[in-house]
């Protein structure tokens, strides 16, 4: 137990686990749309996002990116990499829903056949992913899900600094830039969830399927919608982890996807806001527990903090439900 | 296409369900020695040598394994598969973390029964017991058995309050945490270099052992074909009785079955803990037989390898579990060319099966009556346009 170098640097540690919560619960928004109006897992989330991570690799490397590019250019690859992984996200995400869940949805087949669909569908994502990337002669990550391959790296966008510095607390731009980037991502969804006309119907699908398919909502193009909206979350995470860590793989989705679903469980799945606090949550716990103990114990505190909060809050800190969000 | 798998399915489900009744309308005379010659067959298969079907074994092609150490693998999968099956298939209960239960089988025989392991070694110490001492095979198989269901327990206490796809992800979660435990905690586990010189039934493996040898695969088939025969006859007689019907009860409707007075929560953690056990019985054989652990034998991979065996095969039906087993197992060593692709291929069965067959490849027939049931139910509400 290292009590002192936790206390010593809280606010560093506390930075480091805002930003790495932040990707988290922009994955976890998937999870929580999609569960909020169909009740059920999107196990192969965590592929939407994979996915998004080889279009911002494909993008970058279509154009050439070399490392650290002058300011003007770095923002202009950020932003087609985010067009780029959002369309191929979200375009994944329908995808899925297409394949996986309509055919089922049609035989209102169990919550566990859907799960076990997905989990194939992920699976074939992983390895069709896969075959873009050379095969392992060791040294590469453990093969977590399907067949080991190899990592690429990606070139770095931005060069990492501390731009601001309290005590001895360092805050690096890419730090910044992934905390305010998520935090208005959320907010634009939030709005859209909550102020506009699609938004309504979103939550009337959630609250309540037979009375709004009464009132004139196009049940199908609701579940089409928050797919895609998830997808686009999902790409922006994956530009995100792209511009701080730098590499991808075909099976980063599987650990990530399922801190992500963590998050949103913990924040209370299905609702918005909660994937936000479930996600920073998260990332702080990850932090302060992987100081404390050893950073190989991460998972472990991760997935035993989601069992102990289902125990005492089984639906979460902010608790369930798009459709009871206010109206 | 998909039409023409449709119907294709649909004539071999018929041929299915002809040839089971009537095998049922057989004399009870008839049935028995049918199931002897079955039984007498699985016993014969490592030394398969019938002409016309040696092509089944792995060592007709170049480079293959050895044929019964092959049959091993199947054996132990489809273990594995009949006690998955008492969660995920008669309880319903999406268990994604069976590894975990295989790991905590394969490490309580490594630990308490090889003398490299850090465990023995400290008991040896603490008691000052000479250095070649470890816990007897035979007593090891009981602890494991023991840990295994106490884990279950220890997992399904919390978890099993929760709704069914909060528990998949708790139970991945688990798996994931025991793997993690056994690498990290160097000083009882070894960490990654593993534990070796995991004792079989003759004590710890060495070149004089006459039967369970390192080298010969066959009597270690033999040993876990009749643990899977022996099994499958337990199992058997749970499913039919009272606490199978309980079980049943519950999967279909937690609350109608609650009202019944069928207490759901203590009949699913006992869905668990039995399943747990025979989950740690396969890892406790699979570590004896392999006579080394490491943990990267056990990551989340195979969980799902596991899942997709039963639920491919056909959830609820121990035929057709085995079968899953069976086929996974055995398909990728016989094919070299597909073992490559085969979480592809696995990937694309998961899908395919479950969009046109959810119950399964051979159903369990009160299952895939649910299933048409919900199916009629989804086209008699009108709204869900």
């Amino acid at each position: 137990m290292h009590f002192d170098e936790l206390i010593g640097h809280l606010g560093q540690h506390t930075v480091d686990g805002l930003s790495k919560g932040a990707i988290y619960a922009l994955i976890a928004l998937g999870y929580t749309l999609v569960y909020g109006v169909l009740r059920l897992i999107n196990f192969a989330h965590s592929e939407v996002f994979m996915v998004g991570t080889f279009a911002v690799l494909g993008v970058w490397t279509a154009f050439g990116v070399q490392n650290n590019p002058p300011v003007g250019q770095a923002v202009l690859f950020l932003v087609l990499g985010l067009v780029a992984a959002a369309v191929a996200s979200g375009g994944t995400a329908l995808a899925i829903e297409r394949i996986a869940y309509r055919p089922l949805r049609r035989k209102n087949a169990p919550p566990l056949i859907f799960l076990i669909t997905a989990i194939g569908l992920s699976l074939v994502l992983v390895e069709v992913f896969g075959l873009l990337l050379p095969d392992t002669v060791g040294g590469a990550l453990p093969d977590l899900f399907g067949r080991p391959r190899q990592i690429v790296g990606m070139p770095t966008i931005i060069k990492q600094e501390t731009v601001i510095q309290i005590g001895n607390t360092g805050i690096t731009n890419i730090q910044v830039i992934v905390f305010a980037s998520a935090v208005v991502m959320m907010a634009i969804l939030d709005w859209f969830i909550n102020r506009t006309r699609y938004g309504r119907g979103v939550r009337a699908v959630a609250q309540n399927p037979e009375t709004a398919a009464l009132m004139g909502v196009n049940q199908e193009r609701v579940i089409m919608l928050i797919f895609v909206l998830g997808g686009i979350m999902a790409g922006a995470a994956a530009l995100l982890w792209s511009m701080r860590f730098g590499f991808t793989q075909n099976s980063i989705g599987f650990v990530l996807g399922l801190k992500a679903f963590t998050a949103a469980v913990l924040g209370g799945i299905g609702n918005l806001r909660g994937a936000l606090v479930g996600g920073l949550f998260l990332g702080l716990v990850e932090v302060y527990g992987a100081t404390l103990f050893a950073s190989n114990w991460e998972d472990v505190i991760a997935f035993v903090v989601l069992i102990v909060v289902l125990m005492f809050r089984p639906t979460g800190l902010l608790g369930e439900s798009l459709g009871r969000a206010r109206a | 296409m998909i039409d023409k798998i449709r119907t294709a399915d649909r004539r071999r489900l018929s041929l299915l369900t002809s040839v089971g009744d009537r095998f049922r309308a057989l004399p009870k005379w008839q049935q028995a020695a049918a199931f002897l010659a079955f039984v007498a067959f699985l016993y014969y298969l490592p030394l398969l040598g019938v002409p016309g079907l040696t092509w089944l074994r792995t060592d007709s092609i170049a480079g293959g394994n050895n044929w019964a150490g092959v049959l091993f693998v199947c054996a132990i999968y489809v273990l594995v598969a009949i006690g998955l099956n008492v969660v995920v298939g008669l309880a319903g209960l999406l268990d994604l973390g069976y590894i975990g239960f295989f790991a905590v089988g394969a490490y309580s025989v490594a630990l308490f029964g090889s003398v490299n392991s850090p465990v023995v070694k400290w008991i040896q110490q603490k008691f000052d017991l000479p250095p070649t001492w470890a816990v007897t095979w035979a007593i090891c198989l009981l602890l494991a058995i023991v840990l295994t269901m106490i884990f279950g327990v220890l997992l399904g206490w919390p978890t099993l309050r929760l709704r069914g796809d909060y528990l998949a992800i708790v139970t991945l979660g688990f798996g994931e945490i025991i793997r993690i435990v056994a690498r990290n905690a160097t000083s009882i586990t070894n960490g990654n270099q593993g534990i070796s010189a995991i004792p079989g039934p003759e004590g710890a493996p060495s070149a004089d052992n006459e039967v369970f040898g390192l080298i010969d695969a066959k009597p270690w088939y033999w040993l876990a074909i009749t643990a899977v025969l022996l099994m499958v006859f337990a199992v058997r007689r749970l499913e039919h009785s009272r606490v199978g019907r309980a079980w049943l009860a519950v999967r279909e409707d937690e609350d109608a079955a609650a009202v019944m007075g069928v207490y759901p929560f203590k009949f699913k953690l006992w869905a668990f803990a039995i399943g747990a056990a025979l989950g740690g019985l396969s890892g406790f054989l699979f570590a004896s037989r392999n006579a080394f652990i490491d943990p990267t034998q056990f990551n989340a991979n195979l969980s799902i390898l596991f899942v997709a065996m039963v639920v491919v095969g056909g959830s609820g039906n121990m035929i057709g579990v085995s079968l899953g087993a069976v086929l996974l197992a055995y398909l990728p060593e016989r094919f070299r060319e597909v073992a490559d692709y085969r979480w592809l291929a696995f990937g694309l069965a998961m899908v395919l099966v479950m969009i046109l067959r959810p119950q399964g490849l051979v159903p369990s027939r009160r299952r895939a009556r649910e299933l048409s049931d919900r199916a009629a139910e989804a086209e008699e509400v009108p709204a869900r346009v």
